[in-house]
Order: C-alpha cells, then sequence, then structure tokens
C-alpha cells in the first residue's frame, strides 16, 4: 500500500488510511510492525479500510436501490418502449411467419396459405380484442389501417360459418362440444373435466393428434386457453369458435389426410364429405371485407413492422418513415417534428439571450454593491427562485392577458388604443417572456458567485494604466465572467428546453415545445411509442448539455440557495 | 462603487442609466409577483385593476377569493392532498439521502462520481421525461394513480437535493469528532444522532425544505403518476389556469408566496447558523 493506491491524504489524523502509510514507512525502517493481537499492522490496516467501505457502500446503498427502482428503471423503460414492437408478432404471430417469404416488389398478393394464416390470427386476436389495439398502432404508419382492423375484426367472425354450418348439416354430433373434445383432448383431462367446476383443469391435447390434425389441434388449444383463462367456462360445456370449423375443413382436404383415434367413423365420414363441401378462399372473404386488402400496401405495411424492435418510432420522431423500400422523408406537408424540434432550440436560445442579457447587470451590480445592499437586493433574485412555478406562471397570465394589467396600462398611457390592445399571450412573446422571467434566477446565481471572485483592483489596475471605462469592462473584467455565463448559459439552456407547464398555459399554439407534444402523445394520442422516442431524443441532447456543464463547471459546485 | 469625485459628465450620465436599468430589471423579477396579491383582494371577478381598487376605496377589495378558495372542495381536497403527499415524500428522501450523503462523505467510496451522477440525475433530466418514464413504468407495476407511486416518485424528485445540501454541509465537518466520541465509548449510532446529526442539521434541515417545495410545487410528474385522487394544489391551479380561470387561483397564489417567503428566511437563516458553525470548528 503506498500513496497511490488509496489517493492523496485528504484527511489528517488517525484514519486507516494514514496509518497504513505511517506502517510502510515503519517498516521500511525496522522490519514489519505486528498490531497488538500479534497479526502483522499492515493487514489489519487493511481490513479496516475495506470495512470502512463497506460501510460508506451501505450507507448508500438503500438509495442507490430507490433512485435506481423509482426513477432510473423508469427512464430506461421509456428507451426500451422507443424501440419496442412486439405487439405485430404477438398479435399477428402466424401471419408473420408465413409472410417472411413474400417480395412486395411483385406486386402479387401474398398466398393463400398467408391469407389463411391471417384469418387464424384475426380470429383469435378478435376474441380477445387485441386487433384494435395493433390497428391503431399501424395507424401510425399508414393511415387507415386502424378502421380496416376494426372492420375486418367484425367481419371474421362469419367466414366460418359457412363451414360450421355444413359441418353440423353433415351430422348433428358435430354440434357437441363433447365431440370436439374427444377428438382433440387427451382422455386424462377430460376426465378430471367432466363435472369440474368452471373453468375446470388446464386443457391438455391429446397425443399425435396433431400429427393427424395439426390445424385443428393448435386453433382448438387456443380455443380451449381462452375459454378458461378468459371467459372461465369449461371447454366441455362450450361449442368451439367457427375458426375451428374452418380449421379442421383445411386439415380434411390436406393430401394424405389419415386419422385413427376417437370417433374415427364421425371425422372420416366428414373427410369423404368434405371435397363436396361448398367453400370460399380466405382471400376472397378479406378483400370483401375490405378492398384494402387486396392491395398490397397494407401487407407490405405488416412485414415492415413485423420485426420486434423498430427504429420507426425514431423515425417519426425525424419526419422520416420506414417504408418497405427502406427510409423515407415524409410528405411536406406532415413533417412537424423538425420544425418543433428547431423551434424548442430557437425559443431556449432567445430565453438563454434575454437571460444573459438581463442577468449580466444585476449579476454586476450585486458584486460590486456594499454588502448589506447587495443582500438586500438579493432578496428580489431570491424570492422568485423560490416561489411555485405556477404562481409565477398565473401571474404572467395575468400581466399578459388583452384585458390583463399590462394592456391596462399601455391603454390607460395612451400607447395603444383600448380597440387594439396588445396580444403577448397565448404566442411565442408570451412563452419567452414568462420563461426568462422565471429562469433568470438560475443565470443571476452562477453569474454572481463568478463576479464576486473578481477582485474590483483589476478594472482599477486597468484605469490607472490608461485604459478607458469600456476597454476596461471588456478587456479586462468581461473575459473573466465567461464561465459565469458559460454555467448560467447550459443551466438556463438544459432547463428551457424540457420546459412543458408554462409553454402549456402561455404558449398557445405557436409558442409550444417538444414536451408539449410528449405529453400530446402519452395522453391524447396514446402513441406511447412516438412519446418515448420523442423523449429519448431530447433526453439525449439535455445529457450532452449536462456532460459539457460537468466538464466547464463541474458537478460537485452546483450550489443551492 | 461609488461614483469618483472626478468622473466626467458622460460616466456620470452612464452611472445613473446603468443603475436605472439594473432597477427596472429587479421591477421585471418581482413586479409579477408583487402584482397578484392586491389582485387576489379584488371584489369583482377580473384580473385586473378596477378603478375601485385604483381609488383605494375599500368597496373594492375584499376576501371573497380566499373564502372561495376554504368553501370549495375542489381546492380543499387539493391542499390536503398537497399536505398529505409531500411531507411523506420529504421523509423518504430526507432519511434515504441523509444517510447517502453521510457514506458518500467518507473518504474511501469506490465509484464515487458514478453514484453521485445517478443520484443526482432526477434533478437533471427534464421534468416531462421523468414523468413519461414513470407513468409507462408505474403503470407496469401498478402503481400509476397511488398514493405510494406519487410519493416515490416526488421523493425520486426531492433527493438530488437532499444530496447537495447535505454534503455540502459535511465538507465542514470535523472527522476527529465522531471519533473522539467513539473514543470515549459511544457506539456508531450513539454517535451519529448525538455527534454528527445536531453538527449537519442545518444541511438536513435545508435539504428536507428543498424536497417539501420540490413536492409541494411539482405538477408535471403527478400529471401523469396521479390520478384524480391524488389531484394537488398546483395540479389544481394548472387545471384553473388551463381550463376555466377564476380570480381564486390568485388568491391561492398569494397563500403559497406566503409560504414561499417563509420557506426562504428559514433557509438563510441555517445557512448563514452553517457558516457560523463552520467558521468556529477547528477543521
Amino acid at each position: 500500500m503506498t500513496d497511490r493506491t488509496t489517493g492523496p491524504d485528504q484527511f489528517t489524523g488517525a484514519t486507516p488510511d494514514n496509518a497504513l502509510r505511517d506502517a510502510d514507512r515503519a517498516e521500511a525502517a525496522s522490519g514489519p510492525m505486528l498490531a497488538a493481537d500479534g497479526t502483522p499492522l499492515k493487514k489489519s490496516l487493511n481490513r479496516a479500510l475495506r470495512r470502512q467501505k463497506m460501510r460508506a457502500l451501505m450507507l448508500i446503498a438503500p438509495l442507490l436501490i430507490f433512485i435506481l427502482v423509482a426513477f432510473i428503471a423508469p427512464i430506461a423503460d421509456m428507451l426500451f418502449r422507443s424501440v419496442e414492437n412486439q405487439i405485430v408478432s404477438e398479435t399477428l404471430p402466424r401471419t408473420v411467419d408465413s409472410l417472411e417469404d413474400w417480395d412486395h416488389t411483385t406486386g402479387d398478393l401474398p398466398s393463400e396459405g398467408t391469407f389463411r394464416a391471417l384469418y387464424v390470427d384475426m380470429f383469435i386476436a378478435a376474441e380477445k380484442k387485441e386487433h384494435t389495439r395493433l390497428g391503431t398502432r399501424l395507424n401510425y404508419e399508414q393511415t387507415g389501417v386502424s378502421s380496416l382492423f376494426r372492420r375486418t375484426g367484425r367481419d371474421v367472425d362469419d367466414f366460418g360459418e359457412l363451414y360450421e354450418d355444413q359441418f353440423n348439416d353433415l351430422d348433428a354430433a358435430w354440434e357437441d362440444p363433447m365431440t370436439w373434445a374427444r377428438i382433440l383432448g387427451d382422455p386424462d383431462w377430460i376426465a378430471e373435466a367432466e363435472g369440474a367446476e368452471a373453468p375446470g383443469p388446464d386443457f391438455v391435447l391429446r397425443d399425435g393428434v396433431e400429427t393427424a390434425l395439426p390445424t385443428t389441434a393448435e386453433v382448438y388449444s387456443a380455443f380451449a386457453e381462452f375459454t378458461q383463462t378468459e371467459d372461465e367456462d369449461n371447454p366441455l360445456e362450450e361449442t368451439p369458435w367457427t375458426l375451428v370449423y374452418t380449421a379442421l375443413y383445411w386439415d380434411l382436404m390436406r393430401d394424405g389426410f389419415a386419422y385413427s383415434g376417437p370417433e374415427s367413423a364421425l371425422v372420416t365420414a366428414a373427410a369423404e364429405a368434405a371435397p363436396g363441401f361448398e367453400t370460399v378462399s380466405m382471400q376472397e372473404n378479406f378483400v370483401e371485407s375490405d378492398k384494402d386488402w387486396g392491395s398490397t400496401a397494407v401487407w407490405s405495411t405488416i412485414q415492415t413492422y413485423a420485426p420486434e424492435y423498430t427504429p420507426g418510432y425514431f423515425l417519426n420522431s425525424v419526419d422520416a418513415q420506414l417504408t418497405p423500400d427502406g427510409i423515407e422523408a415524409r410528405p411536406e406537408n406532415e413533417q412537424i417534428y423538425g420544425i418543433l424540434f428547431k423551434r424548442t432550440i430557437f425559443m431556449s436560445m432567445t430565453i438563454t439571450i434575454s437571460c444573459i442579457l438581463l442577468g449580466y447587470p444585476v449579476a454586476w451590480i450585486l458584486a460590486n454593491l456594499p454588502m448589506r445592499t447587495a443582500n438586500l437586493l438579493m432578496i428580489l433574485v431570491l424570492l422568485p427562485f423560490w416561489t411555485s412555478l405556477l404562481v409565477r406562471t398565473s401571474a404572467w397570465k395575468v400581466m399578459l392577458q388583452q384585458q390583463g394589467v399590462i394592456n391596462d396600462i399601455l391603454v390607460w398611457i395612451g400607447l395603444v388604443d383600448d380597440a387594439n390592445r396588445l396580444i403577448m399571450i397565448n404566442n411565442q412573446f408570451g412563452t419567452i417572456v414568462a420563461m426568462t422571467h422565471i429562469l433568470l434566477p438560475f443565470m443571476i446565481l452562477p453569474l454572481y458567485s463568478v463576479m464576486a471572485t473578481i477582485p474590483p483592483t483589476y478594472l482599477r489596475a486597468a484605469k490607472s494604466l490608461g485604459a478607458n471605462d469600456w476597454t476596461a469592462f471588456w478587456r479586462v473584467y468581461f473575459p473573466q465572467s465567461v464561465p459565469g455565463i458559460g454555467a448560467g448559459s447550459i443551466l438556463v439552456f438544459i432547463l428551457a428546453i424540457g420546459y412543458y407547464i408554462t409553454p402549456e398555459i402561455v404558449g398557445g399554439t405557436t409558442g409550444t415545445f417538444i414536451s408539449n407534444r410528449i405529453a400530446y402523445h402519452i395522453s391524447s394520442s396514446l402513441n406511447w411509442g412516438l412519446a418515448a422516442a420523442l423523449g429519448s431524443i431530447l433526453l439525449a441532447a439535455v445529457l450532452i448539455l449536462y456532460w459539457a456543464y460537468d466538464r466547464i463547471v463541474g458537478i460537485d459546485n452546483v450550489k443551492l440557495g | 462603487m461609488a461614483l469618483p469625485t472626478y468622473a466626467s459628465t458622460p460616466q456620470v450620465i452612464w452611472y445613473y442609466t446603468f443603475r436605472g436599468i439594473c432597477a427596472l430589471i429587479f421591477f421585471f423579477l418581482i413586479a409579477p409577483i408583487l402584482v397578484i396579491i392586491p389582485l387576489s383582494f379584488n371584489a369583482e371577478n377580473f384580473f385586473t385593476f378596477t378603478p375601485e381598487m385604483l381609488s383605494l376605496s375599500p368597496e373594492g377589495y375584499s376576501t371573497k377569493h380566499y373564502e372561495d378558495f376554504f368553501n370549495t372542495s375542489d381546492w380543499q381536497q387539493a391542499m390536503w392532498n398537497s399536505l398529505k403527499i409531500a411531507p411523506m415524500a420529504t421523509l423518504l428522501a430526507v432519511s434515504f439521502g441523509t444517510l447517502a450523503a453521510i457514506g458518500l462523505s467518507s473518504e474511501h467510496v469506490p465509484f464515487r462520481r458514478a453514484i453521485m451522477a445517478v443520484l443526482i440525475s432526477p434533478m437533471i433530466v427534464p421534468l416531462i421525461i421523468s414523468a413519461a418514464g414513470m407513468y409507462f413504468f408505474y403503470s407496469r407495476i401498478g402503481l400509476q394513480g397511488t398514493y405510494l407511486g406519487v410519493v416515490l416518485a416526488h421523493a425520486a424528485l426531492g433527493i438530488p437535493f437532499v444530496i447537495i445540501t447535505v454534503t455540502a454541509t459535511l465538507v465542514g465537518f470535523d472527522r476527529s469528532l465522531t471519533r473522539a466520541a467513539a473514543n470515549m465509548g459511544a457506539n456508531p449510532v450513539t454517535t451519529f444522532f448525538r455527534v454528527q446529526m445536531p453538527l449537519i442539521l442545518p444541511g438536513v434541515i435545508s435539504g428536507a425544505l428543498f424536497a417539501f417545495i420540490t413536492s409541494f410545487d411539482e405538477v408535471v410528474v403527478v400529471l401523469f403518476v396521479g390520478s384524480a385522487g391524488q389531484k394537488t394544489l398546483p395540479w389544481q391551479m394548472f387545471i384553473g389556469l388551463r381550463e376555466q380561470i377564476s380570480p381564486t387561483i390568485l388568491a391561492v397564489a398569494t397563500m403559497l408566496v406566503g409560504i414561499s417567503i417563509c420557506l426562504l428566511t428559514v433557509v438563510e437563516l441555517l445557512r448563514r447558523r452553517s457558516e457560523r458553525l463552520r467558521g468556529m470548528s477547528p477543521g
């Protein structure tokens, strides 16, 4: 142990750290020193040091865990949401699989197999009422998808009725839920479920039925699971979905169909009758429900947004979109975020500059007045700093309104005609004035703390060497106050670009920031992914500025009050 | 700073112009806050000075907006919610924050900078982003719209202030005092409460005041994390300002200014006391 590994002597006195150094020196002089219990002194001191580190960490741990759970995890969750896109592959798993080989550039519609997969997915999603959520999600990328999904979700129930009726006409046994359970369910499960209170034990598929009736087994399992978990009914007592009938028809029509097992007479009879059934292709069904299914646009949107993670939200937030052919800029009339980001930056810079212009003289006079007067005037800076944000915002609303205090005074003086009162609120002007007032203390305080350290003798020295007032200020005083301007500006700018409340109240439509858009997407449009992406971009900007602030000022120098 | 006797006329003019400019800026800083105080006593439902008010006649003034505040259930509910949430959040922030600040200020803390950055982060991240993240995450774990959720969120927001003020106080803390106490047979808990705590108390209290005011004034996060049952005073004001604007807001604002003045005084007194103590201590 040397100074290098334990750091410089920060504390004088009997710390383990200092004792270690003493021990080092003693050892160099006269062999290892022993502690009272006979262990080498260095060893027991090292142990004490380790214990001290552990104690410090133990004290920090509760808070660290608290912040990680209550604050860092939410931020991470937001970052995750900005790229998360599992909804497509979770709601339409079979369709997504089946679309993998489809090439949208040929201009052909996907195969009948894909339409069948979509039918299965759509039917299950419609039962679970998940199709509207997916429709809303895809509607962000292509308008019209939402209503398309809603309409088809309603119609999809009827697609299979054709087959249900034909099976029932063939043999009334197909109407009996027990028939289906016997064909598809495990005998032990049926024995347990019979007479059991709803929803009964979890459904178990019969061994071997998957090879004979693969699609039917798959959709019946989905049906049984849905019946038990959502409806809390016993599948033995519920007639299967029309989807199950359709699936059975498909299975019976499969090449090389062979079945042996319970109810084999019934199944074989159906298999013999099936080729004679009236049938409609799923493509026709879907196109009849909505002709959009007959265009490749919807299909390529589903294909493009099939992956579990997507850059789509980020592209949206920079006015671009992910299309099947790659990344494209949005049409001019839909570009809003570029304008909004530019406006946010422009207004934050205007606010920062106004704060410098107003804050500099105030900080200067505070730093140069006698202590007592300066302390008194400081109250005028600190009081707004301590006053609730909403109080100050409401004050500005009162002041700037058309029937407000400033307009009244202007009319009274005669500067403004009563009929043409100035419009100072619900526009950029209102936001800039109110936010400059709100953020001004954050500029004055760092400026003041820097200026208070500049000796006034420098100015006098410059003047006695022949500089005039302006040269003395500009060449001598101002350069020394630049760190204060830097610190204050970054602080004000960081605070300004994330502001929400004040622009919301006094900003109207032209004076709003990107944060207002984020709030809109969270609470009104419910496009959380886009809100998260916009938030992530804003967060990245703030963190870069914060890093710069740390480099210039140092985070340890943040002072309050 | 006083004008020297040999100053030329342009210098004299500039001297007074500059002071005039500064006076105007101070006026800009304080005027909006001062304006709402008389307006809150307006007898009419206007947001501007009526002729009766300007002529200082008693008919122009009334306390009806204050009565309104105390008689409207919305405002009363909001006030109680604020008074329920802020102290709890402060308590959490102060107890965790003080412990951590003591840990952070000991000689050897591995990853000190990284830990500090994480603990300060709620102050740096824009509120709208914290609110968005908390809304998403808390709805996942079922805390969205609950009292506990709002308290946890506000405690997280208040913690950086506690950390900063308490670590600042601990810089001037003489460590030989705890060693002396330990030497005389006090266990760590006794040492903490009988020796360390009384000395760093000013820092802890001003940290607590910051945490309290953060929670008491906070509106963005509670808008998203809370539900109608947690509607706080700033939230109610926000609704009022956005929708049905009523002069009751000015009465509330005036009372809040009063609270700010009290808090400012307390923090200032504590800061002076702590500076005095630091001046006396041998470290």
